[in-house]
């Protein structure tokens, strides 16, 4: 296993005061705390931080840890000494509090984890109030969030994902592994960016005969070369012919339902958007598509330009006149 | 484990789905005083006259997860949690919004 230096986690050198030590995690768990930070691997940095918070928060399995010696190096090799953790006497009041040790990394979980001198039931407790926090001996399995990219049109029609996933799972001696499996998954049409799907009982596995726990797709949607969402509703930029604006043509539009005809209205500007109703993602009030107009000129060509020239001899037009020009 | 050859049917958490108040603190592993204390301080706005017939829509659920995650992590009150995760909310929104203006803009 690797040594994890809590010190360096926590940017606080090893003569840190407790109170200095609770300053440093308070300013960089709202770096790094993964629901409000845009740092990359934020969840990662803050799990490490919890973890490190977790032990030199309390000054008895802080004193246990420095007792390792200051020469260690984050990432190093490292077994425990056979004596750790003798002498040091520990609170069973705090079982099952906290931070569960089964989602910090192998180091915690054979130096703090349920089998140490410093043993914790694993569990969730997660939430204030939180239920299932491993009191007696049953205790359901974590909940999972999983993030599902997803296409528009799956969104639009419905279909089904086939998604791999690791699940940290805690194996019967303590240990944590990452289990990978394959799931294959509805998805219901009309879900929109960041809504959550909940498929129950497929989160980690209970333990002692508990519950098995819930897992939480999270979608979002991958970029669509024509379309743009927000929420329920769809946009899509229409390039159109001088003509066509001018004229009020109709013309076929993409639509997530496939292509419609739209009467332009006649006189119609570069930059106006246009609503089709109830176009956009299903849902119990369907979105719009909303279609901004792009006015294209034809390519060059002789008569072309002879067409440019009369109209410029015929139409008295100043497109600056109103800023002064 | 292998499902791959059985498709899990979860249920969409939108706006339309209301969850009574039983399933919604098991859901979450919160206490009903816990929910109580974020309809009192007005983070939630539950369908129901008394609180043993409340339900809340989906879309409260990862929010409320966010308030825990925030009280629980930053060490800071219901009222100040809830405020986060509107602020979040309201930067989500406004992101994708320029995203938008910027594709827009760069056709």
């Amino acid at each position: 296993m690797r040594f994890k230096d809590y010190y360096q986690v926590m940017g606080v050198p090893r003569t840190a005061s407790q109170d200095e030590i609770k300053r440093a995690y308070r300013k960089l768990a709202r770096k790094y705390h993964p629901d409000v930070s845009k740092e990359k691997d934020a969840e990662e940095k803050f799990k490490e931080l919890q973890e490190a918070n977790e032990v030199l928060k309390d000054p008895e399995k802080r004193a246990a840890y420095d007792q390792l010696g200051a020469d260690w190096r984050q990432g190093q090799d490292f077994r425990p000494p056979p004596d750790w953790g003798k002498g040091f006497e520990y609170s069973p009041d705090e079982f099952g509090r906290g931070q569960p040790a089964g989602e910090f990394s192998d180091f915690f979980a054979e130096l703090f984890g349920s089998r140490s001198p410093f043993g914790r039931a694993p569990g969730a407790g997660r939430a204030p109030g939180g239920g299932r926090s491993g009191h007696g001996f049953a205790a359901a399995g974590q909940d999972h969030v999983a993030r599902v990219e997803v296409d528009l049109e799956d969104a639009f029609r419905g279909g089904t994902r086939t998604i791999e996933l690791r699940t940290p799972e805690l194996t019967a001696d303590g240990h944590v592994v990452a289990k990978p499996r394959t799931l294959r998954v509805s998805i219901p049409a009309g879900v929109t960016e960041g809504q959550q799907i909940r498929l129950a009982g497929q989160g980690s596995p209970g333990r002692g005969g508990g519950p098995p726990g819930d897992l939480f797709l999270e979608i979002s949607f991958r970029p669509h070369p024509l379309f743009q969402l927000e929420g329920r509703d769809v946009t899509v930029t229409l390039p159109v012919a001088p003509w066509e604006a001018a004229l009020g043509e109709s013309v076929s539009v993409p639509t997530l339902g496939g292509p419609v005809e739209m009467k332009l209205p006649e006189g119609a500007r570069a930059g106006q958007k246009l609503r089709l109703r109830g176009r956009g993602l299903p849902g119990q009030s369907p979105g719009d598509q909303f279609v901004v107009l792009k006015i294209v000129l034809p390519p060059y060509s002789p008569r072309v330009r002879e067409l440019f020239e009369q109209m410029k001899r015929e139409v008295p037009f100043n497109p600056r006149a109103t800023s002064g020009q | 484990m292998t499902n791959i050859d059985r498709i899990v049917e979860g249920t969409p958490l939108d706006e339309s789905t209301w969850i009574a108040i039983t399933d919604f603190c098991a859901w979450l592993r919160v206490d009903r005083h816990w929910v109580a204390s974020l309809v009192e301080a007005g983070v939630l706005e539950p369908r129901g006259a008394a609180p043993e017939t409340w339900s809340f829509p989906a879309t409260d659920l990862s929010r409320v997860s966010a308030v825990a995650r925030l009280v629980h992590d930053l060490e800071v009150n219901l009222a100040g949690a809830a405020l986060i995760v509107d602020l979040l909310e309201e930067r989500r929104r406004l992101e994708r919004r320029i995203a938008l203006l910027e594709r827009l803009l760069a056709e």
